[in-house]
């Protein structure tokens, strides 16, 4: 299994760069784990999405789509595309250090 | 990681709810995968941007072997909506999104959205025939200067 390094601490990390073990993520890691997705600086509406994820996964077991995120966030389909231009579901679970959400909507 | 898919550009060219959809849920699926989008809505592909239309889209139930459906059966009046009622309803249970919903998400998402000039000719429309995300009425030409660089898909 492939690890990384972020804020000084090695972590596993699948070959997209997804945490294997969202345990082992800390919110120190996020800043850094957003510049390598191209985020230079977090705001607090990334951290409501980066937060909302984590949530999500660790009561449903899978982060949330863009659709779920567009209606339960608080933060619009059109604004996660500003925050996250990359994919706002798949960046923002990298970020929060939780597997790559699955589903087609 | 190997080989990755940077621009899609997908041709609506079906009136139907079956038709409509898969290119959907492609431009969506696209753009969450952040691969840049576009969309372009030809003959009764049209239908899925038309105002007053694209809330009554229709499963087709003649000439649809996947149905299994009869199709003298599929030809009974009211028999188009009653299945498509049933279908809205199995995919409302999944959050699929309506039609409409689902082309202002996309919108949303960023993707481009165009109509087919020729298409939009021959049924005389305007663009005031269409919902305002519709940033453009253009050839096949055009189509294909936005297309360039990227996977063209039809749909």
């Amino acid at each position: 299994m492939p690890t990384k390094t972020v804020a000084g601490t090695t972590v596993d990390v699948n070959e997209e760069g997804f945490f294997e073990n969202p345990d082992q993520w800390t919110e120190d890691m996020a800043p850094e784990l957003a510049r390598d997705d191209g985020i230079d600086a977090l705001t607090d509406r990334h951290w409501e999405v980066i937060n909302f994820m984590r949530k999500e996964y660790f009561e449903k077991g899978t982060g949330p789509t863009v659709r779920v995120l567009g209606k339960a966030s608080g933060v619009s389909v059109k604004e996660l595309y500003e925050l996250f231009p990359k994919g706002p579901a798949k960046t923002a679970a990298r970020i929060a250090g939780i597997p790559k959400p699955h589903g087609c909507i | 990681m190997g080989e990755t898919i940077e621009k899609v550009s997908i041709i609506m060219s079906k009136g139907s709810l079956e038709g409509i959809y898969p290119g959907l849920i492609m431009a969506n699926g696209a753009r969450a995968e952040g691969i840049e989008a576009n969309l372009f809505f030809t003959f009764f592909g049209l239908d899925a941007i038309h105002k007053k239309r694209h809330e009554h889209i229709k499963v087709a139930t003649v000439g649809n072997p996947g149905l299994h459906v009869a199709t003298w059966l599929g030809g009974f009046p009211g028999m188009s909506s009653v299945m498509t009622h049933y279908m809205e309803h199995q995919m409302e249970a999944l959050d699929i999104p309506s039609i409409p919903e689902f082309v202002e998400m996309i919108a949303d998402t960023g993707a481009g959205m165009y109509a087919c000039k020729l298409s939009v000719d021959m049924f005389k429309l305007t663009k005031d025939d269409f919902i305002d995300q519709v940033e453009d009425i253009i050839t096949v030409g055009e189509f294909y200067e936005k297309a360039a660089g990227g996977e063209i898909i039809f749909t």
